[in-house]
């Protein structure tokens, strides 16, 4: 790998050398390095491009590392990757994109990722999105996660997408069993003419079932940003979804909740603010000597954490 | 010292209508000095605190801070030469934590320790609070007490403080008082407090009246305060 390979891999997954335990890189459409362990196995899929991951049961305090970096100006990919996780694990999975775009042409990297989740499981999943590269070339990605979340599983999902990402589309769906739990942080800025839109659609299906969304974002400059979450109550749970932004500049930023209760003892909660930054947040930070534009780094800084 | 000279301070009311709120007023604090600013609500004191620090603009006059005008500068610039504020209202922020703000605060970095140490100033069990948000979570007490240490943080030549006895109910006044009269104990630095508060008005040196935008008395604390807390004569300054 050259160094703005391994710069990529640093910002999207904290790599500075190979992980521990299970890990496939793959860097400009191919698969580079990869490690299996003797719970966690990955399998190249024959009929199209992605990787199958299939962690056994039991399997706990384990990790796999998946990243994906493209510095080749111009390459578009579709991946597949499917996770399969047994029943009774405790893993963390790090996956995340990584695009730097020194060309003219389009690079583009859209990925599919199908979580198939065993009872009383513990998935952490933690996805980041970064772009780099002074090319006219745009840097484009469109991540979907699609998760079948066991009797008492838990996902956490966090997904971070801070810079560099000219457009994107992500689309999460899930349907959770009886006493499933599901919780999406999600951290999004954006700046310049980017564009990024998050669509999430939660079928609470089974008994005792919980879902929270929380996504924070900033849009700044003439960037636009569109937030739609769709929560569908369809037994005895809760679910609840929160949007919070700051908006910045000529950006420009929609949320459009749905919360739809098909049983009696669901209980549904949307809450949605956008919003400047508050003008007293940074007359408080310069009376403590800080200018504005310091001011201001610091509150959307703190936002995002 | 500073210097507040012939300052006023001009708002549109309905209609287009010029309302004086700070009339004319010229001040000296000196040094040192723990001054108490009271009077009736409505009759200026929290303006002319924000003139100060220069989060509202004057319409006419000028203050001086150690001979230098600084009626023109920024809130940044204030801050920098050694002004703080203490907010009556204080702010909340989504993701910032004590420890952040603290340490913005103190201007450097500091330790867990060292930020610990200027929150349980102000009664808070630090441990319990450092990691935390500086947002609604936290009750208005809560915040009040940690935009004090804020203050206690900065340790600058002059601070400010608007009304810091509002909405710490839960807190023990005694603490309040025990706060400001360690920071003027050192005598190295001044200090402003806009107070209705009797007792924050007994430890003070200089106590400075202001009704209906205008300096109705100043003096000793000596002089002054008995006037106030004499029913018929205090009246006088309410009115």
């Amino acid at each position: 790998m050259d160094q703005i390979q391994k710069t990529l891999l640093e910002e999207i997954a904290g790599l500075h050398e190979v992980p521990a335990g299970a890990y496939n890189i793959r860097a400009n459409g191919q698969s580079v390095s990869r490690n299996v362990t003797a719970n966690i196995d990955i399998v190249t899929k024959e009929d199209k491009q992605g990787i199958d991951i299939i962690i056994k049961p039991g399997t706990k305090k384990e990790s796999v590392h998946i990243p994906v970096v493209l510095s080749q100006s111009g390459l578009k990919e579709m991946v597949y990757n499917d996770f399969f996780v047994g029943d009774d694990c405790d893993v963390t999975i790090v996956a995340g994109c990584g695009i730097h775009n020194g060309g003219d042409e389009t690079s583009k990297h859209d990925g599919i990722h199908s979580f198939f989740i065993g009872k009383n499981s513990h998935v952490r999943y933690v996805e980041k999105h970064y772009g780099s590269g002074d090319g006219k070339g745009k840097r484009i990605m469109n991540p979907e996660t699609v998760v079948e979340l066991g009797e008492n599983s838990f996902m956490e999902m966090e997904t971070v997408q801070i810079r560099g990402v000219d457009s994107t589309n992500r689309s999460t769906s899930a349907t959770l069993a009886d006493g499933a739990k599901l919780v999406i942080t999600e951290r999004l800025m954006t700046h310049g003419t980017q564009n990024a839109e998050s669509h999430f659609k939660v079928d609470l299906n089974g008994e005792g079932s919980s879902a929270n969304l929380i996504s924070r974002s900033v849009a700044k400059e003439d960037s636009t940003q569109l937030f739609v979450s769709e929560i569908n109550g369809n037994n005895k749970c809760a679910g609840h979804s929160e949007c919070d932004a700051i908006i910045m500049d000529n950006a420009k930023i929609g949320a459009v909740p749905k919360i739809t209760a098909n049983h009696l003892d669901a209980a549904l909660i949307h809450e949605a603010a956008i919003g400047k930054i508050a003008g007293e947040q940074i007359t408080k930070l310069m009376t403590l000597g800080l200018t504005e534009a310091e001011a201001e780094e610091q509150i959307v800084n703190g936002f995002l954490r | 010292m500073l210097e507040l000279k012939d300052l006023s301070f001009q708002v549109s009311d309905t209609g287009n209508a010029k309302k004086e709120i700070i009339k004319g007023i010229n001040l000296q604090l000196k040094d040192h000095t723990f001054t108490a600013i009271t009077g009736p609500n409505g009759g200026g004191k929290s303006t002319l605190a924000k003139l100060i620090m220069g989060m509202e603009q004057p319409t006419g006059g000028q203050i001086l801070w150690n001979g230098q005008d600084i009626t023109e500068l920024s809130v940044t610039e204030r801050a920098k030469l050694g002004i703080s504020f203490a907010f009556q209202q204080p702010v909340r922020f989504k993701g910032i934590k004590v420890k952040d703000l603290i340490t913005l605060a103190a201007g450097e970095k500091i330790s867990t320790a060292n930020a610990c140490e200027f929150l349980s100033k102000v009664g808070l069990c630090a441990r319990d609070y450092v990691n935390r948000d500086v947002d609604g979570s936290l009750s208005g007490g809560e915040l009040k007490r940690i935009e004090i240490a804020t203050i206690i943080a900065r340790n600058t030549p002059l601070s400010v403080f608007d009304e810091p006895e509002a909405g710490i109910d839960l807190w023990s006044f005694s603490n309040l008082i025990k706060v400001f009269e360690e920071m003027h104990e050192k005598r190295e630095n001044s200090l402003i407090i806009i107070s209705h508060q009797e007792r924050i008005l007994n430890i003070a040196d200089e106590i400075v009246v202001i009704a209906d935008g205008t300096v109705k008395a100043q003096g000793a604390r000596e002089d002054i305060l008995p006037e106030l807390l004499s029913g018929s004569s205090g009246c006088k300054y309410y009115q």
